[in-house]
């Protein structure tokens, strides 16, 4: 069910890390094989934070620990979606980015990817791109931009879950 | 007995060779050998990853530099897992058909099995080997975990990381810092100079008895003190690099003392690329001489990546007669078995 209208992009405070987590849980709870969430954000932003609440909804078991992929570049996590966490942090040219296997897990797993707006060109068309901000004082903003049917899909979902808080 | 290790599991491409468990005849890392050749200076990142295009050169100076010939070897071992497929496949797959053609057996070994096995090989700057059972400390760009090793095939995990390694904590510091990407290295030495309780960072010390470890929030409070000061100032950045470096010291050295006393266990072996950090040196050293432990720390060479730790536990493997069909394949998620 394709959007018929671009859907304007989402602006969501989060007051903590466990408000990132517990939005991110929501949205992974809608997440597809296939989908593709794209990170952005200054270090110590939370988009590591993030990718934890969403393997949280994606059924990863919470004892799992989701650390970061900075170093060994790509971690997978099972759960009732597998999950592939990527980060583009260390990766200096697009010829590293073959190795990582971006087309296969884009093909099999739910992908998030930190640092995504390194190489933009390797992102699929469909995929909800996620913005974090540091505010003074601490809490994030975080902005969120859907392109694609699925990217539009996970956008209002992020939306619903504004609704759904008390 | 001869052994050749290949180690491709991320960034390094490296080859070894191991006589008896022992001692190291060669051990090649592409990044430190055949940059320099080419290119004239040390150029890390140029080799990083080319694992294809290197790894056959590296394992033939690997052969060259240790006088044996690819006949002579008695077995081979490679790193299956964890890593990414990519360059763990290019290792495991050339090791696989040499050994095929050699006819003489192969084996993969787990990247960190390997770490814990580079503490027992014979080498400059390494200590006496360890008893069984001990603590060892994992603590890298990659990792941060405590184990309990109780032998040469079995280790438990005891805690790791839920965020970020110290490596990488002290590399994205660095950064902050505008000292460059990795810069754990320059963190350490400005450290020297400065002020340890300059600034007070937090330390991520979760539940008691717990032995996880965290990092994130640590990097975000240097951010966010980092924003607030005023730029320029000579001491203060040394002050900073104390601050931070005393931080993720301080977290380490607990928690690994409190592996200890839960697991009832005497010795401590610390391994990684952190293991070379001056901070965390004397911090344990002074554990050590307090609560009477003993603390094995292997040479620089052999804390970070390498072959040579692959080649001896890919020996273990084999006198224990394992053999891996040639239909093994690489499981990048690998855990400890």
């Amino acid at each position: 069910m394709e959007a018929k209208q671009p859907i304007p992009p989402a602006v969501i405070r989060l007051a903590s890390a466990e408000e990132t987590r517990r939005l991110a849980a929501h949205l992974g709870g809608h997440v597809q094989v296939g989908d593709v969430i794209a990170l952005t954000g200054t270090l110590g932003a939370g988009k590591t934070t993030f990718v934890q609440g969403l393997a949280l909804g994606l059924g990863v078991p919470a004892g799992r620990h989701v650390a970061s992929p900075s170093f060994a570049l790509v971690n997978e996590h099972p759960g009732r979606i597998d999950l592939v966490h990527i980060d583009f942090y260390r990766i200096r040219s697009p010829a590293e980015l073959p190795e990582l296997g971006l087309e296969e897990a884009y093909d099999r797993a739910a992908t998030a990817i930190e640092w995504a707006e390194r190489f933009p060109e390797w992102l699929p068309e469909d995929t909800l791109r996620v913005t974090l901000e540091v505010e003074d004082g601490g809490a994030r903003v975080l902005h969120a931009q859907g392109d694609g049917p699925r990217g539009h899909a996970l956008l209002r979902a992020l939306r619903e879950s504004l609704h759904d808080e008390p | 007995m001869l052994i050749l290790g290949i180690e491709t599991s991320c960034d390094e491409t490296a080859a070894a060779v191991v006589e008896d468990g022992k001692v190291i005849r060669s051990n090649v890392i592409a990044s430190q050998v055949l940059v320099h050749a080419e290119y004239g200076g040390v150029v890390p990142e140029v080799a990083s990853r080319q694992h294809l295009a290197t790894v056959v050169k590296v394992v033939r100076r690997a052969l060259g530099e240790a006088s044996v010939t690819a006949e002579a070897l008695d077995g081979v071992a490679a790193t299956c897992g964890p890593g990414l497929v990519g360059p763990l496949l290019v290792g495991l797959e050339l090791g696989k058909a040499m050994a095929y053609a050699l006819a003489k057996p192969v084996v993969g070994v787990n990247h960190l099995v390997g770490h814990f096995a580079a503490v027992f090989l014979e080498a400059p700057g390494n200590p006496s080997p360890p008893p069984y059972p001990h603590v060892a400390l994992l603590v890298s760009g990659g990792h941060t975990a405590l184990f309990r090793v109780e032998g040469r095939a079995r280790t438990m995990l005891l805690g790791s990381t839920r965020d970020d390694a110290a490596g990488e904590a002290f590399d994205k510091v660095a950064k902050l810092l505008g000292l460059g990407y990795p810069g754990g290295v320059v963190i350490d030495q400005l450290a020297a100079a400065g002020n340890p309780t300059a600034f007070v960072f937090p330390r991520a010390l979760p539940a008691r008895g717990d032995l996880d470890f965290s990092f994130s929030g640590l990097k975000t409070a240097v951010a966010t003190r980092l924003a607030g000061l005023p730029r320029g100032k000579g001491g203060a950045i040394a002050d900073f690099c104390a601050s931070f470096q005393a931080a993720v010291v301080d977290v380490l050295v607990r928690k690994a003392r409190s592996a200890l006393r839960r697991e009832g266990l005497r010795d401590l072996v610390v391994c990684g690329g952190v293991a070379a950090n001056r901070g965390l040196r004397q911090a344990l050293a002074a554990a050590a001489a307090e609560d009477g432990f003993a603390l094995y720390v292997p040479a620089p060479a052999l804390c970070t990546d390498n072959a040579a730790m692959i080649a001896l536990a890919g020996t273990w493997a084999i006198l224990r007669g394992e053999r891996a069909a040639l239909d093994l394949s690489v499981d990048p998620g690998l855990p400890l078995a």
